[in-house]
């Protein structure tokens, strides 16, 4: 699980922080909410984690909420038995 | 309907929580037309005094030009004041097709619509020509207005890295299967003054068969050889698709914008953009003024050559000062201070001077990114830009933060 995460959160880091930014990300920072993932770039963590997984997340699964921590994306892939 | 005192509570402690957060903001008064020197009353109620004004989006020094105002007065005597009425019904007069024209030609695209402002063409532009098949690429840094733009069309939306051309070309790849991608940036990006990358972006586009928009605002009628914009500067003249600018700044600084590119597209915007339907467009005294000064733009480079002159002085006398500046070619040159009082205070002293510059920080640029933004002008004279870097030098002296690094700088004030 652990090492689900962490590819998650390195996703996460590489992705949307920009060179210089020396923000913390762990498993619980909040993403939307705390501002790192705009709602406009949650498309590419989506997309990200379909192609990684081999899954289709539905739109109506993939909600700012879903995806606003590490720890629920985490909770999120578990209904498709990815641990 | 009264206004119950339980209603007025909610915005009241909404606006104070605005002021405790330091981000309220006061307009200046300004008692004379726009220029390079301005009457200025600051805070409202308090003496006039008389500024260099290092802040107006007037690059070519044409708000006030004599023969700009003479135009506009003679549309107003000669297509009167307003149009009551919206494009499509009776709000279409002959000069407002002369302007379209006349842009097209500057811009060197295939057709060209006025909007009530560049503001409305960014809000109307994004949901007339795409679908839900579609896919929107837009750089992290572009305008406000754009944002609201693509917030309002149904396209699936996603970013890359200010300029970075190896993400936008991942995200390219990641939505191939869209039936349109487009890619959206600004030219010249409004707080930081660097250009964007136009030659790789089109070439990136080329490659993966994407549309190219950009929103040239703070370049049209200065930026490359003859002010065509950030598109001559990068060599993709007729390789935009999309072109959107404005009237208010450079061009006259009136008020007004357009949707400039390929045919099919400024006719679904004619056909379907919603503050083109919606609002009268462009008053016909400005359209006849905004005439006039793409006339003696195209007749002569002499105003963006001076102000490239007067930019490459200003750029170089801050940085042999010891200032730190955003590095770049544009006349948008951010001073940068890091803390966010010191560029309020800073921009206060500067004020006390005789020079009027505001200082910028968060949430209008990031965290630690403080900064005074200066905006050069046509309208500049050499003894107005002496007078200014005096001021700078005198109050970056008084502050200690002349030949200093960014990091002595944020160990002196924080960030």
């Amino acid at each position: 699980m652990s090492d689900l995460k962490n590819i998650v959160l390195n996703y996460v880091k590489n992705e949307y922080l920009e060179e210089g930014d020396d923000r913390e990300v762990d498993f619980n920072t909040p993403l939307i909410s705390g501002g790192i993932v705009d709602s406009f770039s949650m498309v590419s963590l989506k997309r990200f984690l379909e192609n990684k997984y081999n899954i289709q997340i539905p739109d109506a699964k993939a909600t700012p909420d879903a995806f606003d921590t590490v720890n629920n994306i985490a909770e999120l892939l578990k209904e498709f038995n990815i641990q | 309907m009264a206004f119950p005192e339980a209603i007025r509570s909610i915005y009241k402690s909404e606006l104070a929580g605005i002021r405790d957060a330091g981000i309220f903001k006061e307009e200046r008064i300004i008692c004379a037309p726009q220029n390079s020197e301005i009457e200025v009353e600051f805070p409202i109620g308090a003496a006039k005094q008389k500024v260099i004004n290092m802040c107006a989006n007037n690059y070519l020094g044409l708000s006030s030009h004599p023969d700009v105002v003479e135009a506009a007065r003679k549309g107003l005597d000669h297509r009167g004041y307003g149009m009551s009425s919206v494009r499509f019904i009776c709000g279409t007069q002959d000069i407002h097709k002369e302007l379209e024209q006349k842009l097209t030609t500057f811009l060197g695209t295939e057709d060209t619509i006025l909007f009530p402002s560049c503001m409305d063409a960014n809000a109307g532009v994004f949901e007339a020509v795409l679908t839900d098949q579609d896919v929107m690429i837009a750089d992290r840094l572009v305008h406000a207005s754009i944002v609201d733009g693509m917030r309002l069309c149904k396209a699936m939306t996603d970013t890359f890295k200010h300029s970075d051309m190896a993400h936008l070309e991942e995200k390219l790849q990641l939505h191939e299967k869209a039936r349109v991608k487009l890619i959206i940036t600004d030219g010249s990006f409004s707080m930081d003054g660097d250009l964007a990358k136009l030659d790789k972006i089109v070439e990136l586009a080329e490659k993966y068969g994407a549309l190219v928009f950009v929103d040239d605002s703070h370049a049209s009628g200065f930026i490359g050889k003859t002010g065509r914009g950030t598109h001559e500067q990068c060599g993709v003249m007729g390789k935009i698709d999309i072109i959107t600018t404005t009237l208010g700044k450079a061009l006259g600084g009136a008020s007004g914008g357009c949707v400039s590119g390929r045919r099919e597209l400024v006719e679904m915007c004619r056909q379907k953009a919603r503050p083109y339907l919606f609002s009268n467009t462009i008053p016909p005294v400005v359209v006849s003024g905004a005439i006039r000064v793409l006339e003696i733009i195209s007749k002569t480079t002499e105003r963006r050559d001076k102000l490239e002159k007067n930019t490459i002085f200003w750029r170089k006398g801050l940085t042999e000062a010891g200032l730190i500046i955003k590095e770049g070619e544009t006349p948008i040159v951010p001073v940068m201070l890091f803390n966010a009082k010191l560029s309020q205070d800073f921009a206060r002293d500067l004020y006390a001077e005789g020079i009027y510059a505001v200082g910028f920080f968060f949430p209008v640029v990031p965290k630690g990114q403080a900064r005074i933004r200066t905006q050069l002008s046509a309208a500049h004279e050499m003894h107005h830009l002496e007078k200014a870097l005096a001021a700078f030098t005198k109050v970056g002296g008084k502050y200690d933060i002349l030949h200093k690094t960014k990091q002595e700088i944020i160990d002196k004030y924080g960030m």
